[in-house]
């Protein structure tokens, strides 16, 4: 139907599709409680699981007793690792080319560590259950501080693995080292570094910390003895990979298997793993014959399941005196934990950190990383990050300030001269990779300018006089960051998980009347793929979005994915969408060539229709359209509109943006305030602003939050200490700064619609612009480098180490 | 973080419950806004078999002006203070204090019984009933007494509260027309206890201090009347050496715990500022 009545702009407004900010569909449940979370999965006789966990960070299970809780009212059975050995899963794989315990082999190697799943008729009685049964531990030395991992005398902490030479990634330096990852020229490094009239080094930290959404982990997992088959509603980010992983560990047949993440309340990187949550509610299905859930509780989440970052970067620049670039030198020591269960590509145990070079024309890099296991939660999830980006943003938007410093320049000034030219794209990095497109100075200038960057610079320097007559006690930081994201993983010639390559997926089918829906292999958890994605193809096919159901999550139905993390959703099943939307397209065009009896060729696309090119009255929509494929479609044709599109994309996507952080800091209390904070984002082509705004505010809050004072902090003895919101900070809206975002659009040449991806892009670029900010405010004091995170009282020890207090 | 069982009672006089409390003895504890207590259990710290909530006793909720002094029933909550002009009157720092307290939904449940009951040190109310001279009216089998605020408190959740007794009411002392307070309050975020607090309470005559109490919270395993303190700036005009004074003197009674709030050495000195910065607010307000 084309109604002549409405203008183009009309029409193009009805669509609501790409560039419309599209109120989110999903929104209409989520305000008003009606969402369907795995919780509120209830199956008839289901019951409920919960652990038994160590309070040792590291020990010998002696005994484990569980006579008392079985005698627990409504307790039906404790699995132990014993149990688990006889369906050979007391391990489980991990994505990183590891092995893991599912439930304690023999010690336990962190604290709140699996030892026990006690099953039961409610989850009280679980609760009860777990706290009746009786384990005897013989405490083992805590190895804590990575820095100690590979000393001669340090803990054995895998015995499993103590004597093999060579990990999933090479060789192996001790038996607390998982793998050495180098990348780049050495010796042409190592030159420059001779050749340099200034270096810098400095060991930069980036914390350990949580994801820690809303909604915690969770599954339930019915097991149908007759069918022999295995229902799993679970809290993922990536439930085809749940289901290939469950197949190939529990030994059961795939399309035996039936995985459904239902409504997802937060992910952030927390739920891309496979925890022994998962295993130890299977195998209880399956022993029992009845639906078990597993939740589990905040605590748990944050102490067990997957923790990120804890990467300690020592960093060196060499640059010429004039503050060009020459060189960079990076060595990490990565802290896994207890067991490598990094989310990251399965050839890559450092993720993309070999980004490191950032946005800058680096002619030499050379970077070398070191994994090592310490007492501590397994994990290194890339918490709203593509794999270990973030860290790699930190680290050389740090070390850039650094130099800045010693070369007494401006850091955006000495940003500007170092900056990857737009000429140079595809620009080939010294680390390896090729940067698609971008514009970085244009970015960075619109920032300084909004900003009235000189002028903040004038204040500064007026404040920190008078801080030196005693007239305030306040100190004023400007925090630059300029960040270059590696996302979308990823193309198959370098990215995979377990061997499954990293493609994505769309599936469109388009009804008689005019509608239709679309499912991919992707997972929003919040992101707002119900609106997005169908936003898209309205602008594709010129189907009112609103006319499009969009529908993710269940692997029986959706097309084969690879999930939601890393901002890969739509550099790749965004492409998958369109790519999908213009076969239908085609099949589209073949039928109006048909109908208004013209050749293919006369035809053009017209907003929602095609037109038969210079008699604009000769015009077939898009809804006409969908009822003639299924009624009368031209002779030959097969009746029905519907694609499916599986995308391997040719390169990775490269978002960049420029954020500008305004802090004052009272250095008696050390609070601070965070006065500005200006977020340019630049992530090609637009979807939808409006998710886009909303994506970078909660990314922004969650940089705060790691750079103020979210952590995961272990005591000596290997203990806990920030196992509670009370101690992890979250945020809340009242200590949330204000948030400006403002945007550049430099597409993606590779891209079928330009996009590049932006979830991840705040936490990215947050984090160094909020550290540059604070480190800023102190460096006329005297210093070069305070490590994260910025809490008030290390504000304060900062200060008084500088003798401003 | 799921409690154990337990038995729930719901009196609905303060005798039942009394009555009840006696009967079920140490296994019983009394249910206010449970802030503290529903945690505990749900880490299973606290394992009661008998829960006796006093919401169903409503002589323990309200306020009433009765002569110089207000009194405020156990069970009234933080919302309650907010909302009464009674409080806003006589008693402003209980408002300004009520405010700092978490966030609404736990002003609405939390109360000023609970509050002060528990011997929490990171409680915010009890501090500043030592401040302001306040008297907790106990009942228990033994019949009812009174206990100074600055009597009550003996350790980290230990207190003057006897085996089966219930605090019923908090008789404040009206403040005068004219007096300057403030509560300081350093924290991390909403909804944590406090790094450091200082309440203050004073008058001003002629432009220097005439009365003055100082109280502190989370500074020790209980809440502390820093006496040294407001000692030393009475009769002064709060120049900077006395202000200096008074936080060495409250610094020096302080002995917090090193935490994730900052070490001891972070915690003692922002406890000396927020006593410096309590006295200068308070004396600005005071006619």
């Amino acid at each position: 139907m084309n109604d002549m009545s409405l203008t183009r702009e009309q029409r193009e407004a009805r669509l609501e599709g790409m560039g419309c900010k599209r109120k989110r569909v999903e929104d209409i449940r989520f305000t008003q409680g009606k969402g369907s979370y795995v919780d509120d999965v209830k199956l008839p006789g289901m019951l409920h699981g919960d652990f038994v966990r160590s309070p040792h960070a590291h020990a010998r299970v002696k005994a484990i007793n569980t006579d008392k809780a079985l005698q627990v009212p409504g307790v039906l059975a404790v699995i132990t690792a014993e149990t688990l050995k006889t369906v050979n899963l007391a391990w489980m794989p991990t994505l990183a080319g590891d092995v893991q315990m599912v439930l304690a082999d023999g010690k336990v190697l962190f604290q709140n560590q699996e030892v026990a799943f006690v099953v039961a008729t409610d989850r009280y009685a679980a609760d009860d259950g777990v706290n009746a049964v009786e384990v005897e531990y013989e405490a083992l030395p805590v190895l804590v501080d990575p820095f100690h991992a590979m000393d001669a005398d340090a803990p054995v902490l895998r015995e499993d693995i103590r004597d093999k030479k060579d990990g999933a990634h090479g060789p192996r330096k001790h038996y607390n080292h998982i793998f050495e990852w180098t990348v780049g020229d050495r010796e042409l490094t190592d030159a420059a570094f001779r050749k340099a009239d200034v270096t810098i080094k400095e060991m930069i930290s980036y914390h350990r910390t949580h994801p820690s959404p809303l909604e915690t982990c969770q599954c339930v997992c019915s097991f149908d003895k007759i069918k022999g088959e295995l229902t799993i509603y679970g809290t993922f980010q990536a439930p085809h990979v749940i289901r290939t992983v469950v197949s190939l560990i529990a030994k059961l047949p795939e399309q035996k298997i039936h995985v459904i993440a239902p409504d997802i309340g937060g992910g952030f990187g927390n739920k891309v793993g496979a925890y022994p949550g998962y295993i130890c509610a299977a195998v209880a299905s399956i022993v029992t014959g009845k639906p078990v859930k597993w939740v589990e509780d905040r605590i748990e989440n944050l102490t067990a399941t997957s923790f990120a970052r804890d990467y300690h970067m020592t960093t060196e620049i060499a640059a010429t005196k004039e503050g060009k670039v020459t060189g960079l030198r990076v060595h990490v020591l990565a802290d896994h934990g207890a067991f490598d269960a990094c989310a990251d590509p399965s050839k890559w145990p450092a993720g993309f950190f070999n980004i490191v070079t950032g946005s800058y024309d680096f002619p030499a890099a050379h970077l070398a990383v070191d994994g090592v296991y310490t007492n501590k939660a397994p994990g290194g999830v890339a918490y709203r990050c593509s794999f270990r980006v973030t860290e790699a943003a930190y680290c050389i938007e740090r070390a850039m300030d650094i130099l800045a410093q010693k070369l007494g320049m401006d850091p955006a000034e000495l940003r500007l001269r170092n900056f990857i030219q737009p000429h140079q794209f595809p620009y080939q990095s010294a680390l390896g990779w090729e940067y698609d497109s971008g514009d970085y100075a244009t970015a960075m200038r619109k920032a300084m300018e909004t900003v009235q960057y000189a002028e903040l610079r004038k204040e500064q320097a007026a404040k920190r006089e008078a801080f030196r007559r005693g007239e305030t006690r306040e100190i004023m930081g400007v925090g630059v960051s300029f960040f270059t994201e590696i996302v979308g993983a990823g193309p198959s010639k370098n990215c995979d998980i377990l061997g499954i390559a990293m493609f994505d997926s769309c599936e469109i089918r388009l009804h008689p009347t005019g509608a239709g829906i679309a499912r991919m292999g992707t997972k929003s958890q919040g992101q707002g793929h119900e609106t997005t994605w169908a936003q898209i193809i309205a602008t594709e096919i010129g189907i009112p979005a609103d006319n499009i159901m969009v529908e993710e999550g269940n692997t029986d139905t959706a097309p084969y994915g690879l999930g939601t993390y890393g901002s890969r959703s739509t550099p790749v099943a965004g492409a998958a969408i369109a790519m999908a939307a213009r076969k239908i397209k085609a099949k589209a065009q073949m039928i109006a060539a048909y109908k208004l009896e013209v050749h293919e060729d006369d035809l053009e696309w017209d907003v929602d229709g095609f037109r038969v090119k210079g008699l604009p009255e000769k015009f077939l929509g898009m809804k006409d359209i969908c009822w003639i494929a299924y009624n009368s479609p031209p002779p030959g044709l097969e009746p029905g509109l519907e694609a499916v599109s599986y995308y391997d994309p040719p390169n990775m996507t490269y978002p960049f943006g420029a954020y500008i952080c305004v802090m004052d800091i009272d250095v008696d209390t050390g609070v601070y305030k965070v006065r500005r904070f200006y977020a340019l984002d630049d992530c090609g082509t637009r979807i939808n602003p409006m998710i886009i705004e909303g994506q970078v505010h909660g990314g922004l809050t969650e940089a705060f939050a790691i750079a103020m004072g979210q952590e995961i902090r272990y005591d000596d003895g290997g203990n806990v200490t920030t196992g509670s919101f009370m101690d992890f900070f979250l945020p809340t809206a009242v200590e949330a700064p204000h948030w400006e975002t403002d945007y550049t659009v430099t597409p993606s040449p590779h891209h079928p619609i330009g996009a590049k991806g932006v979830g991840e892009s705040p936490n990215v670029g947050g984090v160094p612009a909020f550290s540059n900010a604070v480190n800023d405010a102190f460096s006329f004091l005297g210093s070069t480098h305070i490590q994260m995170p910025h809490d008030f009282w290390r504000n304060w020890k900062a200060a008084k180490e500088l003798g401003a207090v | 973080m799921i409690p154990g069982p337990f038995t729930y009672h719901r009196p609905t006089s303060v005798a039942d419950a009394i009555k009840l409390l006696g009967e079920l003895g140490d296994e019983a504890r009394p249910l206010a806004g449970g802030h503290s207590l529903i945690p505990m259990m749900k880490l299973r710290l606290a394992t009661p078999d008998h829960l006796v909530d006093l919401h169903g006793i409503g002589e323990l909720r309200g306020m009433r002006r009765d002569g110089d002094t207000v009194v405020i029933g156990a069970m009234t909550t933080q919302y309650d203070l907010l909302a009464s002009d009674t409080i806003a009157a006589a008693l402003p720092i209980l408002h300004e204090t009520a405010l700092l307290i978490a966030d609404p939904q736990v002003r609405y449940c939390g109360t000023l019984g609970g509050n002060v009951a528990n011997g929490d040190p990171g409680n915010d109310m009890p501090a500043l009933m030592m401040t302001l001279g306040a008297v907790y009216r106990l009942r228990g089998p033994g019949g009812e007494r009174e206990v100074a605020a600055a009597d009550f408190y003996q350790g980290a959740y230990f207190t003057a509260l006897e085996p089966g007794e219930i605090l019923t009411a908090v008789a404040v002392p009206a403040q005068p027309a004219g007096h300057g307070y403030a509560y300081e309050k350093l924290k991390r975020k909403i909804g944590d206890y406090a790094t450091a607090a200082a309440a203050v309470v004073l008058t001003m005559r002629g432009g220097t201090v005439a009365t003055c109490s100082i109280g502190l919270t989370n500074l020790s395993e209980t809440p502390l009347l820093a006496e040294e303190a407001a000692g030393a700036v009475i009769g002064t005009s709060l120049d900077d050496a006395a202000l200096k004074k008074a936080a060495e003197a409250a610094r020096a009674i302080m002995q917090p715990a090193g935490d994730g709030r900052g070490p001891v050495e972070y915690r003692k000195h922002v406890g000396g500022i927020m006593v410096e910065r309590a006295l200068r607010r308070a004396a600005a307000k005071a006619a």
